[in-house]
């Protein structure tokens, strides 16, 4: 980046290279984030199709790898209908508001050490606040489709995300607790020294809470009333189609994403080898077995493969008992364990904090 | 004009026109959309003026929660702005005067010279600003933090209290008595002889 960032100082004002920087970098970080969420949504059809003994996607390509490229295509060539007496400015905004803040949190994620967009101090409020501005895109949407389904639903994601909003904010604030920092950076390196000094074993039951008030938060199976087949059609996006209903499912699937990339980087040392520093003198396998992005990887992906088990292992839930979940044993469970591991600081017990 | 200079002009314009717009237009999810705008700016702003808290967390309460609750009631209310605006020539006269008498105080204020000072240095911070904030606020401050924070906890309190009321006659579910129901509480077998066959 340096390098470039030179070069392109040889001719031009440096106003103009740092914005240049700054996009390419940008670029570099959505571009593989898109393409993960194409194959995200085969991964999950492939992976739910296994579990339900059968084959799959497997015609488009070889092995049916390039059934996303497919859908995208289809999706793009689609009519976008706009329902009558809607109101389509508020309808067409809605959308892009599901989808911008969805891509704009990752500018501070930190994908190995010193590789992140902004190394912001305040990153995990800053997260918190730009992923609770999702939900308008969903809101908006009910309202402007001008339809009984589509409301219903986002009166349902409404009242669910501010909810769960709650315990994922205290399951956070454990970790800046145990961590000292809201800098993601600080936060991973807090965790330095192999598999037993991640926040994952002290924190276990914040982990736990963070990753279901997580699931909840994206609207993704068992909590997935807001689309609710059986009973309101699709939710929100009933009256969506094309690319206007391919940005709510890009959205979706870029916050799943996020979920479990935060969750890998908070509870589980985020780019950190499980094995420390020990085996980093090993010849060839030095550079594996040390820390990297590889590892961020692998422990996101375990998050990511845990929403599709869910999607099709729970049945979904009712709505008031989503309610009960939500306030009466999360938040109670993150508040107890907050003072419990406050009175663990005090006291300076080592190595449980 | 620094580019600074620039993002300031912009954040304010986009504030003050958004704030018009609020009571202008004629929708109401069009003016709390607005509002939502205006907060936005606003925190756009404080955050120029490296008060990155307090943007962030002006965002994360009134934008993210705030005015989600917002929008839900707004929503699901029917609000039909013909009887909103009923009335306007009979109250025309009482908001005129209310008009002035804020118009007339504000500028009286703005003309006493209590802001016409010079601009602060801003206090050479060695920590960020997050973590000055949190220093401040639970050494110095922290029994006016904890004051506010009890009368947070009452205020919850007095509207749970105030709205929640124990009806007779709800059916209503008890989940630990649904999960610890077993299969002979509710299931009788019987054995029967099976019918002769005609």
């Amino acid at each position: 980046m340096d390098s470039v960032a030179t070069f392109l100082n040889g001719f031009l004002p440096e106003g103009l290279t740092t914005l240049i920087v700054i996009m390419i970098k940008i670029v570099a970080i959505l571009l593989p984030l898109i393409l993960a969420v194409a194959y995200t949504t085969f991964a999950e059809r492939k992976i739910i199709g296994y579990m339900q003994v059968r084959m799959g996607p497997n015609r488009v390509g070889p092995k049916g790898w390039l059934q996303p490229i497919a859908d995208v295509v289809k999706l793009m060539f689609k009519e976008i209908i706009s329902p009558t007496k809607a109101s389509t400015v508020v309808f067409f905004i809605a959308p892009m508001l599901a989808l911008a803040p969805a891509l704009a949190v990752w500018s501070v994620i930190p994908f190995w050490d010193g590789g992140v967009l902004a190394d912001v101090d305040a990153g995990l409020l800053l997260i918190l606040a730009v992923t609770s501005l999702d939900v308008f895109g969903i809101i908006l949407a009910g309202w402007a489709s001008n339809s009984k389904y589509a409301i219903l639903s986002s009166l349902r994601v409404g009242a669910q995300v501010v909810s769960y909003e709650i315990a994922m904010g205290f399951a956070l604030v454990g970790v800046l607790m145990a961590a000292g920092s809201m800098n993601l950076s600080e936060i991973v390196r807090a965790q330095e020294g192999g598999i037993f000094s991640w926040f994952a074993w002290p924190l276990f039951g914040l982990l736990v809470v963070f990753f279901i008030a997580g699931v909840a938060e994206t609207n993704r199976a068992p909590f997935d009333v807001a689309e609710g087949e059986s009973e309101i059609v699709a939710g929100f996006h009933v009256e969506y189609s094309g690319m206007a209903f391919a940005l709510f499912f890009l959205a979706e699937y870029a916050s799943m994403i996020l979920v479990s990339v935060l969750t890998a980087l908070l509870f589980l040392g985020g780019w950190l080898s499980p094995f420390g520093h020990a085996l980093d003198d090993v010849p060839v396998l030095g550079s594996v077995l040390g820390d990297g992005f590889h590892w961020l990887f692998i422990k996101s992906f375990f998050f990511l493969f845990c929403y599709l088990w869910f999607r099709a292992t729970f049945p979904r839930y009712r709505y008031d008992q989503i309610m009960r979940l939500g306030w009466k044993i999360l938040i109670p469970v993150t508040l107890v364990w907050i003072f419990a591991e406050g009175v663990a600081i005090a006291f300076g017990w080592k190595p449980w904090l | 004009m620094t580019f600074q200079l620039f993002v300031f002009y912009f954040f304010s314009a986009v504030t003050l026109l958004s704030a018009v717009a609020v009571v202008t237009v004629r929708n109401p999810v069009f003016s709390a959309l607005f509002l939502i705008l205006a907060f936005f700016s606003s925190a756009a702003t404080w955050v120029l003026l490296e008060a990155e808290f307090l943007g962030v967390v002006l965002v994360l309460v009134y934008v993210g929660a705030v005015m989600v609750l917002f929008l839900f009631v707004i929503m699901m209310l029917d609000i039909q702005i013909d009887t909103l605006r009923e009335g306007f020539i009979r109250y025309l006269p009482v908001g005129l005067i209310v008009a002035i008498a804020m118009a007339v105080e504000l500028i009286l204020v703005m003309k006493s010279g209590v802001f016409n000072r010079d601009i602060p240095e801003p206090a050479p911070l060695s920590v960020s600003n997050t973590e000055a904030l949190g220093e401040i606020l639970y050494t110095e401050y922290v029994f006016p933090f904890e004051i506010a924070a009890v009368i947070l906890v009452v205020a919850i309190i007095a509207a749970i209290v105030l709205t929640h009321r124990r009806r007779t006659g709800v059916k209503k579910q008890d989940p630990s008595k649904q999960v610890r129901v077993r299969s002979e509480d509710r299931v009788r077998l019987v054995k029967m002889k099976s019918e002769e066959r005609q």
